[in-house]
């Protein structure tokens, strides 16, 4: 061992110096520890909902009734594992998938174009808002199949399903985000005779774009539950998600019924993340609320 | 002149290029708001080329609302009102930079707006972010920046314009002390430099005896010109100026007008 100086003290340094340790918080320690804070609540809640199912599967339900909850592994087995099942599944997934995907970027154009025209002027905005409003208050389930009588069960109708449930949202945020930038900005672009176009484009735009994303990913849910719920009613061709989950359901299959809810689920925590990812992206670098508080 | 549009109208906002540049004449400009208030009885007062006239007063008094007309803003009710520029250089109370744009980039957007080429307004943006002190932070984010940063990334913004008038609304009420004097300095130095005539709105008495050559004080709502006072002091000013007793004595004499007026004073 080495002494430091001829006192021959310890090197290390005592662990309350002067006090300070106490009062100054130790800089974070990276990667690891960071993942596992991030990682750990989700954990223990999936941990938890798991234990419960199983509670409910063995504790709760005799086995004769034992099918309106299968135990995991057993609807992991039956619906995931088997291939004949879960490649059905896959396959109104990728329908499902491609009737949302259409109807949200449908939804997204339309929606951002209505709100821009509404933000031009308020008479545009009053002539259009009421209507905005009832048609989001009108229920999904009950205006499905009347666009089915309307324009026939075909996928042209599933996507409509989904535009009007993801609309509003998109219309509403855009909206609220062209109509935030401040009195002082406005005022720079008018003193520098910045018309309609270069104050839309430079300054009330880019403005509304984290106001944006909260809308989409809100409608990005949305129209997955449209594209489900689309499902439920257009049975004919192909089945959808939402046709094969009403189909186990009517045949009594639990395991696969359960595997085609998860993977409706799945899917639209997937499409909510990716929003969310595009809007870190886009408006990550300069926008407070897209990244984390502590990362200044 | 056209005798149209002097004697047609009797409020009115010209704007004309001469060899008086950069000077300002207010005759008789009041204003009054669409919802009745008063904000401003009729005030009358010139700037000349190259001067640093400060305006004082209590809140709310309309010294702002002078600005805003001064820069077109808002409409005069009565009276005339001559701006000579070519540029009009405007600092808000908020730096009001774009938090999506760069600082290089916000420094550019002046430029964008009239249509200057990219080259030149980036070699303008180069400049004036160097005369304000921000050479290095031309990638930072505005969220990044301190307040005082944040207004002279402000300031080299509307300096890319080359003002002739710079028209400041209490551009440093919201930054500390020690950073509003270094900021003053430095605008002192750029006003040096750039020889622009300036309408500086405070509600400090010292910040307006230390870089104006005239100290307006205005009274409360309905705000009018109290007095007008000069600044006895020689540019370029130093930074010791501020504890000079005859600096004590203009600051006083500011206090006092202030005090004096209608509503102003002990009840």
């Amino acid at each position: 061992m080495t002494a430091p100086n001829s006192t021959g003290e310890a090197p290390e340094i005592p662990a309350e110096p002067d006090g300070w340790d106490d009062l100054v918080p130790a800089a974070p320690k990276r990667s690891r520890v960071r993942v596992w804070r991030a990682a750990l609540p989700p954990l223990v809640t999936f941990g938890a909902v798991v234990g419960l199912w199983y509670l409910i599967s063995y504790g709760l339900l005799s086995p004769s009734r034992r099918f309106l909850l299968p135990p995991p592994q057993q609807v992991i087995q039956g619906g995931f594992l088997t291939w004949s099942q879960f490649s059905q599944i896959l396959d109104g997934l990728a329908l499902t998938a491609k009737a949302a995907a259409a109807g949200f970027g449908i939804a997204t154009l339309l929606g951002i174009a209505v709100a821009v025209a509404m933000s031009q002027a308020k008479s545009i905005e009053r002539s259009i808002y009421p209507y905005a409003v009832v048609l989001q208050t009108i229920p999904i389930l009950a205006i499905v199949p009347l666009i089915g009588f309307a324009f026939g069960f075909t996928f042209r109708s599933r996507v409509l399903v989904c535009v009007l449930i993801a609309l509003f949202p998109i219309v509403t945020n855009t909206l609220f985000g062209l109509l935030s930038a401040d009195h002082g900005q406005h005022d720079l672009f008018t003193l520098h005779g910045a018309g309609r176009w270069k104050r839309l484009w430079k300054l009330q735009f880019p403005g509304a774009l984290p106001s944006i994303f909260t809308g989409l990913r809100i409608s990005a849910g949305l129209s997955v539950i449209g594209a489900v719920v689309g499902d439920f009613f257009f049975l004919q061709g192909q089945p959808g998600l939402g046709a094969l989950i009403n189909l186990y359901s009517n045949r009594l299959e639990p395991d696969q019924l359960y595997a085609a809810v998860i993977v409706a689920s799945l899917f639209g925590v997937l499409t909510f993340a990716l929003v969310g990812l595009i809007a870190q992206r886009v408006v990550g670098g300069w926008h407070e609320s897209a990244r984390g508080r502590d990362k200044a | 002149m056209n005798p149209a549009t002097t004697a047609g109208t009797p409020s009115q906002r010209e704007v004309a290029v001469d060899e008086l540049i950069g000077s300002l004449d207010f005759t008789g400009v009041s204003k009054r708001f669409d919802d009745g208030t008063l904000a401003l009885l009729p005030v009358s007062f010139s700037a000349l080329p190259g001067e640093f006239v400060a305006i004082v007063g209590p809140s709310g008094c309309g010294k702002s609302t002078l600005l805003r007309l001064a820069a077109g803003l808002t409409a005069l009710s009565t009276g005339t009102l001559a701006v000579r520029a070519r540029n009009v250089g405007y600092v808000f109370q908020d730096p009001t930079l774009l938090p999506w744009r760069s600082v290089r980039r916000n420094v550019e957007l002046l430029g964008e707006l009239h249509g200057v080429p990219k080259p030149q307004r980036r070699a303008a943006a180069e400049a004036a972010i160097a005369a304000v002190g921000l050479t290095g932070f031309e990638d930072k984010y505005p969220r990044a920046l301190s307040g005082g940063m944040k207004m002279r990334a402000s300031l080299a913004r509307a300096l890319t314009m080359s003002p002739d008038v710079f028209l400041f609304d209490e551009p440093f009420g919201a930054v500390d002390e020690i950073t509003r004097e270094r900021l003053n300095d430095e605008l002192l130095r750029l006003f040096q430099a750039r020889r622009f005539s300036a309408l500086f709105v405070t509600h400090s008495v010292t910040e307006a005896a230390f870089l104006a050559s005239r100290v307006l004080v205005m009274s409360e709502r309905p705000g009018r010109i109290l007095t007008d006072l000069p600044v006895p002091f020689p540019y370029p000013r130093r930074p010791e100026l501020r504890y000079d007793p005859a600096f004590a004595q203009v600051t006083g004499m500011i206090g006092a007008a202030l005090r004096a007026g209608p509503g102003g004073g002990p009840r």
